[in-house]
């Protein structure tokens, strides 16, 4: 049964990316177990602004799960002690009356503080500008059957499509590495007929801007597998390093 | 071919195909140290014809020089460049994502090892090869009797144990991680290269182990 419970939490608060952060240590009385961590967040923020405090500013949209804004490290764990979920779906019943919760903003360096608990993502997006796309010329749409793909192609593009970009693999890796992420992006296009035809120039470009945004060299520790969201296996990164390869050697 | 240097790919396929050699190398190292176990002759042929100071054996031995210094040098390259990647802020809450121990701590593990590898350079290769290359007196030929001379002392075996219980460590993590490195990997052969990689480290360390703790207690050149 859900209960209401009495929890401490440490937030990191900064002011600004140049700032030097620190925790904050707040008292929250009654947060129902069944209330999600961002409603908790947002009922701190409510205490803090009634108190005419600023409120703790941090990342989150759909709160359903599927559009990677929320990002928090919490307890040990970017997004929680809970499993293949996000922040957002992440509910207080996962705690216990007395607790304190430690909540901190993906540290890496690729991922600079914007604000408290807000995060720079923006070399994401630099990384999929790089190549993380089919160039389409538009015409008329053939039909779906006229490419056959082998089931088992399809069911592993779609697995690495489930990526939403959250930045978990990063802000889990002890090496700040990206490799996970680029892995899944690239997967699921390398799997797929489209997107062999720029498998090559995609692979090499998207890997040269993720090493020149400051992520680390991948050393296979697995911690990015283990805390995804979405379940993305780490032998996407194993085809990443073919895919690299292969192209290298075709130069 | 400077992607090799410059991209953090390159740079894994580069820590890989050197550990691999490496673990090529001690595998053959192995299998001549088994023969200590029945003949010391046997192995003295070995050592001192097969090997020796000829020509193939300099090469061979610069070849795995080459191998360890670009092994280290770029294990070293890869660790500071990951810290930095992590950032000047670590986390209050440290990690509770459950992972390899071994994986969280090459760097320190390849230490053991480099440790170890200088003391047994120092023992052996240096009383041997490298003193007969350079003319050095003192020279020895008859590498099974300094080996039992070693080994006859007990902190001599528990420093090769310890050391080789190190390149187990790494060895587990190493050897699937730079098979995926390659990217000779994928969703079912996962498994198996791991099973794979604890079987060749367990045959590697116990290979040596068993050999120190058999000379140190005479069940050694048993057919001799
Ligand atoms: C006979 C000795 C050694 C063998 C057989 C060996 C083997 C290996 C192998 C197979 C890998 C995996 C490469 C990959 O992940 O792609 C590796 C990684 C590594 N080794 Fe060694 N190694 C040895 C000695 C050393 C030494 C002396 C050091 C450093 C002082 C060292 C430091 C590292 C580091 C930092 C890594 C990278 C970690 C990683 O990628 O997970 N190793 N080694
Ligand atoms: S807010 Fe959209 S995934 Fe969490």
């Amino acid at each position: 049964m859900d209960k209401d419970i009495n929890i401490t939490v440490k937030v990191w608060r900064q002011k600004g990316p140049k700032e030097k952060g620190h925790f904050e240590t707040y008292e929250l009385k009654n947060i129902s177990q069944g209330s999600s961590f961002l409603e908790m967040l947002d009922i701190l923020n409510e205490q803090l602004i009634n108190e005419g405090k600023v409120p703790v500013v941090f990342d989150h949209d759909c709160r359903e799960g599927i559009c990677g804004m929320c990002s928090l490290y919490i307890n040990g764990h970017p997004h929680g002690p809970d499993e293949d979920i996000t922040t957002c779906q992440l509910h207080m019943r996962k705690f216990n009356d007395g607790d304190t919760i430690t909540v901190e903003p993906w540290r890496s360096a690729g991922f600079p503080v914007i604000r408290d608990l807000m995060v720079d993502r923006t070399a994401f997006d630099k990384i999929i500008q790089a190549g993380g796309y089919v160039s389409v010329n538009t015409g008329g749409v053939p039909d779906a059957n006229s490419i056959p793909i082998p089931r088992h192609d399809a069911e592993a593009a779609m697995d690495a499509a489930a990526c939403i970009g959250c930045g978990a693999c990063v802000a889990a890796c002890k090496n700040g590495s990206a490799m996970l992420f680029v892995a899944a992006k690239v997967s699921q296009f390398a799997l797929l007929p489209q997107g062999k035809v720029e498998a090559a120039r995609r692979a090499k470009r998207m890997v040269a801007k993720m090493d020149e945004l400051g992520f680390g060299n991948c050393t296979n520790t697995g911690a990015c597998e283990v805390e995804c969201p979405k379940n993305i296996s780490i032998t996407n990164i194993a085809r990443l390093n073919r895919e690299f390869l292969k192209a290298k050697f075709k130069d | 071919m400077s992607w090799l240097i410059n991209s953090s790919i390159g740079r894994k396929v580069v820590q890989s195909l050197s550990g691999l050699f490496l673990i090529l190398f001690l595998l053959f190292h192995m299998c001549m140290n088994v023969v200590l176990i029945f003949n010391y002759e046997t192995y003295d042929f070995l050592a001192n014809e097969i090997l020796g100071a000829n020509w193939w054996a300099i090469v061979g031995t610069l070849i795995i020089a080459l191998g360890v210094v670009i092994h280290i040098l770029y294990g070293i390259i890869l660790t500071l460049q990951n810290q930095k990647a992590r950032g000047k802020d670590k986390y209050a809450s440290s990690s509770k994502t459950p992972q390899a121990w071994s994986s969280k701590n090459m760097f320190v593990l390849g230490l053991v090892i480099l440790i170890f590898v200088l003391l047994h350079l120092y023992q052996m290769w240096y009383e041997m090869q490298f003193k007969e290359l350079f003319h050095i007196s003192g020279a020895r030929t008859d590498g099974a009797q300094l080996v039992a001379e070693k080994f006859s002392q007990l902190w001599v075996v528990v420093a090769y144990i310890i050391g080789f219980i190190g390149l187990w460590f790494h060895l587990t993590h190493g050897f699937w991680s730079a098979l995926h490195t390659v990217g000779w990997n994928n969703t079912v052969w996962m498994k198996r290269i791991k099973v794979l990689g604890n079987i060749v480290s367990t045959i590697i360390c116990l290979g040596f182990i068993v050999v120190a703790i058999a000379v140190h207690l005479g069940y050694s050149n048993l057919l001799g």
